[in-house]
C-alpha cells in the first residue's frame, strides 16, 4: 500500500497560531516530518514608517510591535533615542519605567502561560491566568488611559506621573499575585495530564539556543543563564535583589514554568522599586520640542518578556530617524521552531509553538 | 400497525427528551464552566440565564446552511442525522425503573453498547464528506479512539450482566442490590471514563480538539447541521449517564414510583455534571497517551473487576 | 568588560584595523573591508562573541552598510561589526555557517534591502510575499501607494 504524506496549512488564522502565522506542515499520520513557519502576514513596515516620522511620533508605532508587551518596545526605543541624543532620565522616571515594565512582564507571561494551557486544552487554567493579566491591565488603564497600546514611556521620561493611590493598588496586586501563581502551578503544572503533555516535548539544546539567538524565557528554559537585567544591567536594575529562574530540560514544560517563576520574581522587583520610589520630576529638563540628534548610530536593548529586545537607530542629524531596526526576540525565537518540532505529533507542534510564546506583531513588524 | 405507530411515538418522544436534555445541558454546561473559570456564564436571558437557549436555537436555525464546494453533498447533508440516530436509538432500551423500559428486549444491554458506537461511522462519513484535512485527521482520530474505548466500556458492563444473570436491562435493575456499588466500583469508574472517550469529550476530545484541529470532524459544518452534531454529543452524554444511573447506581433506589424517577433524574444530573466538570478541569491528552491509557490501564482494570466478580459469584 | 578593554583585545588581534575601531554612544564598532567580514566574524566568535544578536543594513547612498550586532555572555559585552557593500553589486558572505541565527535575519535583510548573501542555504523573501517587487527599505524605493508626509512635521 502506498501512503502519502499529508500537507496541512495551519493558519494564518487558526486558534493556536497566536496571531497570524501560517505553518506549512507535512504529516506522516500524526507525526510532523516537516514544518515551515511562513510569516509576514502582519508586516506593516514599521521600520519604513519610522523613517517618515519625528522621533516622538515613532513611540506610538513601537506600541504596535509587541502588542501584549507595549511598554517594552516603548522603553527599548526610548533608550536608543536617549543614547543617541544624550538625554539623562530623572531617577523617578527610571523607577516608574521599571515598575511598569515588570508589570508588563507579568501581563505578558500570563498570556504565555495561559496559551500554553489553552494549547493543551486546559481552558480553565488559561482564564485563571487571564484574570491576573486583567488586574495588571486595570492598573495600566488607570496610569495612562489605555489597555493595550500605552504610548507611556517617552524619550526623556514617562508621560504621566503615578495617580493617587496607584502605589497602594499596585502593592495589593503584588501581594496577591504570587499566591495566584502558586495556585496555577499546583492545578495546571502539577496536573498529571499537563505534565505528560508538556514534559519532554520540544527539547531545545542550550548550545542550539545560543547559536540560534534564542533569548528570554525560551532560552532560560534550556538552562541558558542569560538575563540582560542582571548580565548587562540597565536603568536602575543593579539596585534590586532578584533571582533569574532557569530550567534544566529545555522542554515546553520548563519554558512555561520559567515564565511562572519570573512573575514571582517580578513581584519582588516591583515591591523593592515601590519602596525606593522618591518624589521628583518624571521628564528630563530642557528637552527640545523637536529632537534632532547628531549623526551617528546607537543600539540599546532591554530584557522584554520574550527576550532581548533591541532597537538600532541611525541618525543623519535631521529630526527623523534615518533608519530604525528592531531586533525582535520573538522573530529569533520562532526561527528555532522547525529544529525542535520535527518528529513530534501534530498536537505537540502547537504546544511547542505556544511554548516559544511568539507575538506576531513583533515577528512581522 | 399499532406497533408501528407506537414506535414512531416513542421515537418522537426520545428525540424530544434528547433535544430538551441538550438544551438544558448546554445551559448547565455553560454555567458549570463559567463558575469553574472565575466567571458567571450566561445570566442575561431568564433567571440565571436559563432561557439563553431560546435565543441560541433560533439563531442556529436561521443561519445559512453552507455546504462547502468540493464536499460530497449527499453525505455531507446526511452525516449529522446519521450521528444523531444511534444516540436516539440507544435511548429506547434504558430502564427508567425496575421492570419498565420503552423497549424491553432480551438483549437490551448489548443493544445499548452496540448501537451508539455506530456513531463512529457517521463521524467518518462527515469527516470524509467535507474534503478538509482537519476534518480528515479528526475523523481518523475519532475512529481509532472510539473503537479502542469500546473494549473497556463493554468489559466494564460485563460484571453487571454476570451479577444480574441477564442481558435484559429491566432485569438488571430488578436484580440490583446496594452492595453492588462497592463491588462494582472499578467497573463504574472505567465505564464513566470510557464513556467520556466514546462521546469525544474532554479530556479525550482529540477528534474535535479546538486548539489543534479547529473543530475536527465537523470543521465545515454550520448552523443547524452543526447543532445536530452538538445535540448528538449531548445526547450521548445524557444516555450514557442515564444508563449508568439506571444500572450501576440502581435506577430509583432507594425510592420507588414517582420518587424513584426523581432519584434517577438526580443521579443522572450528577453524572452529567461530573462529565462536564472533568472536561473543564483537565487538559487534553495526546493520541498515543489516549490509546496507551486505554490498553494499559482501563482494560486490565476491567479484567481485575471481572475476576473479583467471578470470585464473588459462586457465593451469591 | 569595559569598552576600552574590548578595544585593546580587538586591536591585538587586528593591528591594522585598530584605527577602524570606534567608540560611539558607549558602544564599540569595527568597520572592516567587505572581503574580511566573514573571517573577522569567525575570529570574534572565537574570542567569545557567541551570539549574533542582529543583522541589518543601512542605505548609505552609494553603498549599503551591513551591520552585525555581536553579543557575548562571557565577556559581558556587545559590539558592532560593519562593512560597506557596493550598491551596484550587493553581495555579502553569509554567516549561517557560524551562527544559524543568521538564517532568518539575512533573509529579512535580503527581503528588505536586496542584499544577496552568498552561501545562504535558503535565501527567499521572508516578510513580504514572494512576488513583491523592489526592496522597501532602500531609500530609492518607490511605490505609488506611499503617501509622502508633508514637510511641516
Amino acid at each position: 500500500m502506498v501512503t502519502e504524506e499529508l500537507t496541512l496549512n495551519i493558519g494564518p488564522s487558526h486558534p493556536s497560531t497566536h496571531g497570524v502565522c501560517r505553518l506549512l506542515v507535512r504529516l506522516d499520520g500524526e507525526i510532523v516530518t516537516h514544518v515551515e513557519p511562513i510569516i509576514g502576514h502582519l508586516h506593516r513596515g514599521i521600520e519604513k514608517m519610522a523613517e517618515n516620522r519625528t522621533y516622538l511620533q515613532v513611540v506610538p508605532l513601537t506600541d504596535r510591535l509587541d502588542y501584549v508587551g507595549s511598554m517594552y518596545a516603548n522603553w527599548a526605543y526610548c533608550r536608543a533615542v536617549e543614547r543617541l541624543a544624550g538625554i539623562r532620565v530623572p531617577e523617578r522616571a527610571e523607577y516608574i519605567r521599571v515598575i511598569v515594565c515588570e508589570l508588563q512582564r507579568i501581563a505578558s507571561h500570563m498570556m504565555g502561560i495561559g496559551s500554553s494551557a489553552a494549547d493543551t486544552g486546559a481552558t480553565s487554567a488559561f482564564l485563571y491566568a487571564f484574570a491576573q493579566r486583567d488586574l495588571v491591565i486595570d492598573l495600566f488603564e488607570e496610569l495612562c488611559g489605555a489597555r493595550l497600546t500605552y504610548n507611556y514611556v517617552r524619550p526623556g521620561g514617562v508621560s504621566f506621573d503615578l495617580p493617587d493611590g496607584w502605589v497602594e493598588r499596585c502593592r495589593a496586586f503584588t501581594a496577591q499575585h504570587p499566591k495566584a501563581m502558586l495556585e496555577i502551578d499546583g492545578f495546571f503544572f502539577g496536573n498529571a495530564i499537563a505534565r505528560a503533555r508538556l514534559k519532554g516535548v520540544g527539547v531545545l539544546d542550550p548550545d542550539a539556543a545560543v547559536a540560534w539567538g534564542v533569548s528570554g524565557p525560551s532560552a532560560r528554559g534550556s538552562g541558558v543563564d542569560w538575563d540582560l537585567r542582571r548580565d548587562d544591567p540597565y536603568s536602575v536594575y543593579p539596585r534590586f535583589d532578584f533571582d533569574v529562574p532557569i530550567g534544566s530540560n529545555g522542554d515546553a514544560f520548563d519554558r512555561a514554568r520559567v515564565r511562572l517563576w519570573e512573575c514571582i520574581e517580578s513581584c519582588r522587583i516591583i515591591d523593592q522599586a515601590l519602596d525606593q520610589l522618591e518624589p521628583g520630576p518624571i521628564m528630563a529638563d530642557g528637552l527640545p520640542r523637536l529632537l534632532a540628534p547628531r549623526p551617528g548610530d546607537a543600539y540599546d536593548h532591554i530584557e522584554s518578556a520574550r527576550g532581548s529586545l533591541g532597537v538600532y537607530l541611525v541618525s543623519d542629524g535631521s529630526p527623523r530617524p534615518y533608519r530604525m531596526k528592531v531586533r525582535s526576540p520573538a522573530f529569533c525565537n520562532l526561527a528555532v521552531l522547525p529544529l525542535i518540532a520535527v518528529g513530534h505529533t501534530l498536537s505537540d507542534l502547537l504546544v511547542i509553538l505556544g511554548s516559544l510564546d511568539p507575538v506576531f506583531g513583533e515577528v512581522d513588524r | 400497525m399499532s406497533s408501528l405507530l407506537l414506535g414512531i411515538l416513542w421515537g418522537v418522544a426520545g428525540v424530544l427528551v434528547i433535544a430538551g436534555g441538550a438544551v438544558i445541558g448546554v445551559w448547565w454546561e455553560r454555567k458549570v464552566a463559567g463558575h469553574i473559570q472565575l466567571r458567571y456564564g450566561p445570566q442575561q436571558i431568564g433567571p440565571a440565564g436559563s432561557l439563553q437557549m431560546l435565543a441560541d436555537v433560533p439563531k442556529l436555525l436561521f443561519k445559512e446552511d453552507i455546504v462547502p464546494s468540493g464536499a460530497d453533498r449527499p453525505l455531507f447533508k446526511w452525516a449529522p442525522l446519521m450521528a444523531f440516530a444511534p444516540v436516539a436509538a440507544a435511548m429506547a432500551v434504558i430502564p427508567f425503573a425496575a421492570g419498565w423500559a420503552p423497549f424491553d428486549t432480551s438483549v437490551g444491554v448489548l443493544f445499548f453498547l452496540a448501537v451508539p458506537s455506530l456513531e463512529v461511522v457517521a463521524i467518518l462519513v462527515a469527516a470524509w464528506a467535507q474534503r478538509n484535512s482537519y476534518a480528515a485527521i479528526g475523523g481518523l482520530r475519532a475512529a481509532s479512539q472510539m473503537i479502542a474505548y469500546e473494549v473497556p466500556r463493554t468489559l466494564a458492563v460485563a460484571p453487571l450482566v454476570l451479577l444480574a444473570g441477564s442481558l435484559r436491562p429491566t432485569e438488571v435493575v430488578a436484580a440490583w442490590r446496594w452492595w453492588w456499588l462497592p463491588l462494582l466500583a472499578i467497573a463504574f469508574v472505567v465505564y464513566l471514563i470510557a464513556s467520556i472517550a466514546e462521546m469525544n469529550r474532554g479530556p479525550f476530545d482529540l477528534p474535535e480538539a479546538e486548539s489543534e484541529l479547529v473543530a475536527g470532524y465537523f470543521a465545515d459544518y454550520s448552523g443547524m447541521r452543526w447543532a445536530i452534531f452538538m445535540m448528538a454529543e449531548y445526547g450521548a452524554v445524557i444516555t450514557a449517564s442515564l444508563f449508568a444511573a439506571a444500572t450501576f447506581l440502581g435506577a430509583g433506589w432507594p425510592f420507588s414510583g414517582a420518587l424513584g424517577v426523581v432519584a434517577l433524574v438526580v443521579k443522572t444530573s450528577v453524572l452529567v455534571t461530573i462529565v462536564m466538570w472533568t472536561k473543564w478541569t483537565l487538559p487534553r491528552v495526546r493520541q498515543d497517551q489516549l490509546l496507551r491509557f486505554c490498553w494499559v490501564v482501563l482494560v486490565p482494570a476491567t479484567l481485575v473487576q471481572l475476576a473479583i466478580v467471578g470470585v464473588v459469584l459462586p457465593w451469591m | 568588560m569595559r569598552i576600552e578593554e574590548l578595544r585593546e583585545r580587538v586591536c591585538a588581534m587586528y593591528p591594522d584595523l585598530c584605527p577602524l575601531f570606534s567608540i560611539e554612544f558607549g558602544d564599540g564598532a569595527i568597520s572592516v573591508p567587505l572581503e574580511r567580514v566573514h573571517s573577522a566574524a569567525a575570529d570574534l566568535k572565537e574570542m567569545g562573541f557567541d551570539r549574533l544578536g542582529m543583522v541589518t543594513a543601512v542605505d548609505r547612498g552609494e553603498e549599503f552598510e551591513i551591520v552585525y550586532r555581536l553579543q557575548s555572555r562571557d565577556l559581558r559585552a556587545g559590539m558592532f561589526l560593519k562593512a560597506l557593500v557596493p550598491r551596484s553589486d550587493p553581495r555579502v558572505p553569509s554567516m549561517c555557517d557560524l551562527w544559524p541565527a543568521a538564517n532568518w535575519q539575512e533573509r529579512e535583510v535580503y527581503d528588505l534591502f536586496g542584499i544577496v548573501f552568498e552561501g545562504h542555504p535558503d535565501l527567499r523573501r521572508i516578510l513580504l510575499p514572494d512576488d513583491w517587487e523592489g526592496h522597501p527599505l532602500r531609500k530609492d524605493y518607490v511605490d505609488e501607494r506611499i503617501i509622502p508626509r508633508p514637510d511641516y512635521i
